[in-house]
C-alpha cells in the first residue's frame, strides 16, 4: 500500500512546522507528540489527521475473542451520547450531552471522580438544538480541557481541578445558534463552529487564544469576503481564483444572512502545511425553491491558513442543496495511493453519498465515488468542473414547493452523518459507518423568525428498494474508489470507528452492541451488548501496561429522532416491511462508558 | 416581532379565549380529548387544511416528535398524547411552551407564539395530529383528497 506509518509521517510534519513557526509553535509541538504516544488519545480526532488508528496492537484479531467489559461509568445522563472521552497520561476526561458534564477520572483508581464540572445553562437552549442534545467531545491543551457547551459558550477548564480558568460567548442560542462540536486546539488557539443550520444562523469556524479566550480570527461560512475571509485572488476553486463576492454572488438579496453553512463538525489539521480543514452545513431552509443560486460557502470543505484563517482553497461538493446533505463530515488527512500515485490526500465521506479524494495542498479534485450503491440523486462527478451530475427525477427543486419527491438515496441524514470513519496505515483502507436509508422529500415555503425553526421541508424515511437493513459498515479503498467489503447491519451504523494495529476495526450499533471485525475481511469475531444504543466514538488507550477500548453508549441524536418509532411505510412502495423494526424495542435511554479489556 | 407575526399572534391568542394560566388550570383539572373530529378523510385522503397541518408539523414539530408524531428517544409521541390532551391544552403548550427540567428530565418545549408558520396553521397541525392519534391515518405522508393514487 506503500503508506507512510502515521508516527513518521507525523513527525516529520511536526519537525517541519516547528521549523516555519518556532515561537508561536509550542502548544502544537507538545500535542503533536502527546498524539504520537498510544497511550493517550488527547484529541478528540485521536491526531490531527483524523484517522482514528492506534499502534496498540495488544488486543488482536487472535484474542479479541476475550475481550471483556472491565469498568463501566454510568454519567447520569439520559440524552443521545455522542463523541468519546480524552486520555491524558492517567486520567481520562468524558463529557455528556446536557447540562454538558465534564468528569474527569482517575485511571489509576478504576475511575474514580477527580473532578466534575457542570455548568449552569438555560435549559431554553435545549429546544434549538437540532435533534437532540448531544455534544462531540472535549478538547486538551496547555494543561486546559475545553468544552463547547449547547449554549454557545467555549469554556476553558483546568485539567487538573476542573475550575474555570476562561470563558468566551461563541453565539447566541436566542438567534438559532448552538454548541454540539467538539472544538481543536491548534498551536495558540482553539478552534470552534457552531450549530443551526435548522434555524438559518450564519455558519462559522472561530479562532479563540488557548491562553485567555480572546479571538483571534472568525470566518463566517458565506458573507461578504471580510467575513468568509477569502482573497479574491489567491483562495482558489479547483485551482482557479475565486474572485470578488464569490458567496455574494450566489445568494438572493441578503439571504446570506440567514444563510446556514453551520460547521458542526470535526476539524482536521496539517501541521506541514498549517493548513486547518473543515465543512460546512446546508444551506437554509431545506426548501431549495425558496433561496435560488449556489448558495455559496454551504456544503463546502474549506482549507484555511490557520494563523489568519483565510481561506486557501474551497470545494462547494452539493451546489443549491436540495435534500439537506451537509458537508462537515471530518476530513481525514492520508497519504495514500490514489489511482496508482501517491498522494497527500483529503478524504472525505460526504452526507450525499460520495466519497471526495482531494489533494489538500492544492484543492484539486481526485476522485468522487459512490461509496453506498443505493445513491441516486447524481450519477457521479465531473472532476473538472466538481460538479455532481443530478439525476432530475430525484430533484426536489425541479419538482417545485409542494410536491413530493419520491425515493431520493440517502436520505437526509446522509449515507454518512457526523460518526467519524478510520484509516488504518497497515490495511491502506478507510473503514466507514453507513447509513443505508433512502427518502421522500417536499419542501414548501416558510417565514424565518430569529430562533424558531426554519426547515421547509418535510421528509419520510425507509430502506432502499427490496432491503431490510438500514446501515452498513464498510472498507474503502481510495486507490481503486471502491468498497472493498460491506458488513449489513440492522440500523445505521452511528458510531465512530477505530482501526487497530492488532488488525481490528471497531465500531457500536445503534441496537447497543460494541464490535470487532477483522480488518482485512470484515469478519466479526467480537461483540458486546452495551446497556444501550452506541452514537459515540470507540476510543483506545493503554494504562499500567495494558489496552483498553471505551466507548460511550445513550442513544439519541438524529437516530433517535428517525428510528426511536421505526420508519415508515414509504409512499413509493419501495421498501422492505420487515425493515420496519422500532429501535425502541431494541435499546433505551442512558449515557454509560464502558471500558473493555483482556483478562488477566 | 413583526407585524405579521404580532397579528397572527393575537388571533391566535384571542383563538384561546383564556389566559394561559387559566387555561393551564383547566386542562389539570379535567383534561380530556375532544371529540371532533375537526379533519375530512375520504377515500383514505385527507383535506387540504389537513394536510398543510402535516406539512408544518414536518417545519416545526419533527425534529423533536419524530416522523409522523411517533415520538423520538426524548419528545413524547403525540399520537399518543393527543390520545389525552385537548385542543385547548394543545394549542396553548405550543403557544406558550413547557419546560420540565429536573435531575431526571431534560425535556422542553419552546414557545412557538412568534412563529408565523406554526400561529397561522396551528388549527391545522392540531387536525392533521389529531387524525393520526385517531388511527384515521397511518403513518407516512398522507393523500390529499383528489390526488391521484399511484
Amino acid at each position: 500500500m506503500n503508506v507512510t506509518s502515521r508516527f513518521a509521517a507525523w513527525s516529520v510534519a511536526a519537525t517541519a512546522s516547528a521549523v516555519l513557526l518556532a515561537g508561536t509553535a509550542l502548544a502544537n509541538d507538545q500535542l503533536v507528540k502527546m498524539s504520537q504516544d498510544p497511550a493517550q488519545w488527547v484529541m478528540p480526532t485521536g491526531d490531527y489527521g483524523n484517522q482514528r488508528h492506534t499502534a496498540l496492537k495488544q488486543i488482536n484479531t487472535g484474542n479479541v475473542k476475550e475481550l471483556r467489559p472491565v469498568w463501566t461509568f454510568s454519567t447520569g445522563v439520559l440524552r443521545g451520547h455522542e463523541g468519546g472521552p480524552l486520555i491524558v497520561g492517567d486520567v481520562m476526561y468524558v463529557h455528556t450531552p446536557f447540562p454538558n458534564k465534564v468528569f474527569a477520572l482517575d485511571l489509576n483508581d478504576q475511575g474514580r471522580i477527580i473532578w466534575a464540572y457542570e455548568p449552569k445553562q438555560d435549559p431554553n437552549v435545549i429546544p434549538v438544538m437540532c435533534c437532540d442534545t448531544v455534544n462531540r467531545g472535549v478538547a486538551y491543551g496547555e494543561g486546559m480541557v475545553f468544552l463547547h457547551q449547547a449554549d454557545a459558550t467555549l469554556v476553558a477548564l483546568d485539567a487538573k481541578t476542573g475550575k474555570l480558568v476562561w470563558s468566551v460567548k461563541d453565539a447566541d442560542p436566542a438567534k438559532g445558534a448552538t454548541g454540539t462540536s467538539a472544538p481543536q486546539v491548534v498551536k495558540n488557539m482553539v478552534l470552534v463552529g457552531v450549530s443551526g443550520g435548522e434555524f438559518g444562523v450564519q455558519g462559522h469556524m472561530t479562532a479563540y487564544d488557548i491562553k485567555t479566550g480572546k479571538q483571534i480570527w472568525r470566518a463566517y461560512s458565506e458573507g461578504p469576503d471580510d467575513q468568509i475571509l477569502f482573497d479574491p485572488a489567491k483562495t482558489t476553486n479547483l485551482g482557479k481564483p475565486v474572485g470578488a463576492d464569490s458567496s455574494l454572488k450566489t445568494w438572493e438579496g441578503d439571504q446570506w444572512k440567514i444563510g446556514g453553512g453551520a460547521t458542526w463538525g470535526w476539524i482536521s489539521y496539517d501541521p506541514a502545511l498549517n493548513l486547518v480543514y473543515y465543512g460546512s452545513g446546508n444551506p437554509s431552509t431545506w426548501n431549495p425553491t425558496q433561496r435560488p443560486g449556489d448558495n455559496k460557502w454551504s456544503m463546502t470543505v474549506f482549507a484555511r491558513d490557520a494563523d489568519t484563517g483565510v481561506a486557501k482553497w474551497v470545494y462547494q461538493m452539493t451546489p443549491h442543496d436540495e435534500w439537506d446533505y451537509d458537508g462537515i463530515n471530518e476530513m481525514i488527512l492520508a497519504n495514500v495511493k490514489v489511482h496508482g500515485k501517491d498522494t497527500k490526500a483529503l478524504v472525505h465521506f460526504d452526507r450525499n453519498g460520495f466519497a471526495f479524494v482531494l489533494d489538500r495542498a492544492s484543492g484539486a479534485l481526485l476522485q468522487a465515488n459512490k461509496f453506498d450503491p443505493a445513491v441516486n440523486w447524481a450519477t457521479g462527478y465531473n472532476l473538472q468542473t466538481g460538479l455532481p451530475e443530478r439525476v432530475k427525477q430525484y430533484s426536489t427543486e425541479a419538482g417545485g414547493a409542494e410536491h413530493n419527491t419520491k425515493g431520493i438515496c440517502p436520505a437526509a441524514l446522509g449515507s454518512k452523518d457526523e460518526q467519524p470513519a478510520a484509516f488504518s496505515p497497515e490495511t491502506g483502507l478507510f473503514y466507514v459507518p453507513t447509513n443505508h436509508v433512502c427518502m421522500d422529500y417536499e419542501p414548501f415555503k416558510v417565514a424565518y423568525s430569529a430562533g424558531q425553526p426554519y426547515v421547509g421541508a418535510t421528509l419520510s424515511m425507509f430502506p432502499p428498494k427490496g432491503e431490510k437493513h438500514l446501515g452498513n459498515f464498510i472498507a474503502y479503498d481510495v486507490n481503486e474508489g471502491k468498497i472493498v467489503w460491506s458488513d449489513p447491519e440492522t440500523f445505521s451504523v452511528w458510531s465512530g470507528a477505530l482501526t487497530t494495529a492488532g488488525g481490528l476495526a471497531f465500531y457500536g450499533t445503534l441496537d447497543g452492541n460494541l464490535k470487532a471485525v477483522d480488518a482485512k475481511t470484515g469478519k466479526e469475531l467480537y461483540k458486546f451488548k452495551t446497556p444501550s444504543g452506541i452514537i459515540g466514538n470507540v476510543t483506545p488507550f493503554e494504562h499500567g501496561g495494558k489496552q483498553y477500548i471505551a466507548v460511550l453508549s445513550g442513544v439519541g441524536g438524529w437516530a433517535g429522532i428517525g428510528m426511536a418509532a421505526g420508519l415508515t411505510e414509504d409512499t413509493a412502495g419501495l421498501g422492505a416491511v420487515g425493515a420496519y423494526k422500532a429501535l425502541s424495542n431494541y435499546t433505551q435511554l442512558g449515557g454509560v462508558l464502558t471500558v473493555f479489556g483482556l483478562g488477566d | 416581532m413583526t407585524r405579521a407575526h404580532m397579528l397572527a399572534w393575537c388571533a391566535a391568542a384571542a383563538l384561546l379565549g383564556a389566559t394561559s394560566l387559566q387555561i393551564a388550570h383547566t386542562a389539570r383539572a379535567a383534561d380530556s380529548p375532544d371529540s371532533e373530529r375537526p379533519y375530512t378523510i375520504e377515500n383514505g385522503h385527507i383535506d387540504r387544511a389537513t394536510f398543510r397541518g402535516y406539512l408544518y408539523y414536518g417545519d416545526a414539530c419533527l425534529r423533536c416528535h419524530g416522523p409522523d408524531g411517533s415520538g423520538s428517544s426524548y419528545a413524547p409521541s403525540l399520537v399518543d398524547s393527543l390520545k389525552r390532551l385537548s385542543k385547548q391544552t394543545f394549542e396553548e403548550t405550543v403557544i406558550n411552551g413547557r419546560m420540565n427540567v429536573g435531575t431526571a428530565n431534560d425535556k422542553v418545549m419552546p414557545s412557538f407564539g412568534t412563529n408565523a408558520d406554526v400561529v397561522e396553521h396551528l388549527e391545522e397541525i392540531y387536525s392533521y395530529l389529531k387524525a393520526r392519534s385517531d388511527g384515521a391515518i397511518g403513518r407516512g405522508r398522507p393523500k390529499k383528497i383528489g390526488e391521484t393514487d399511484d
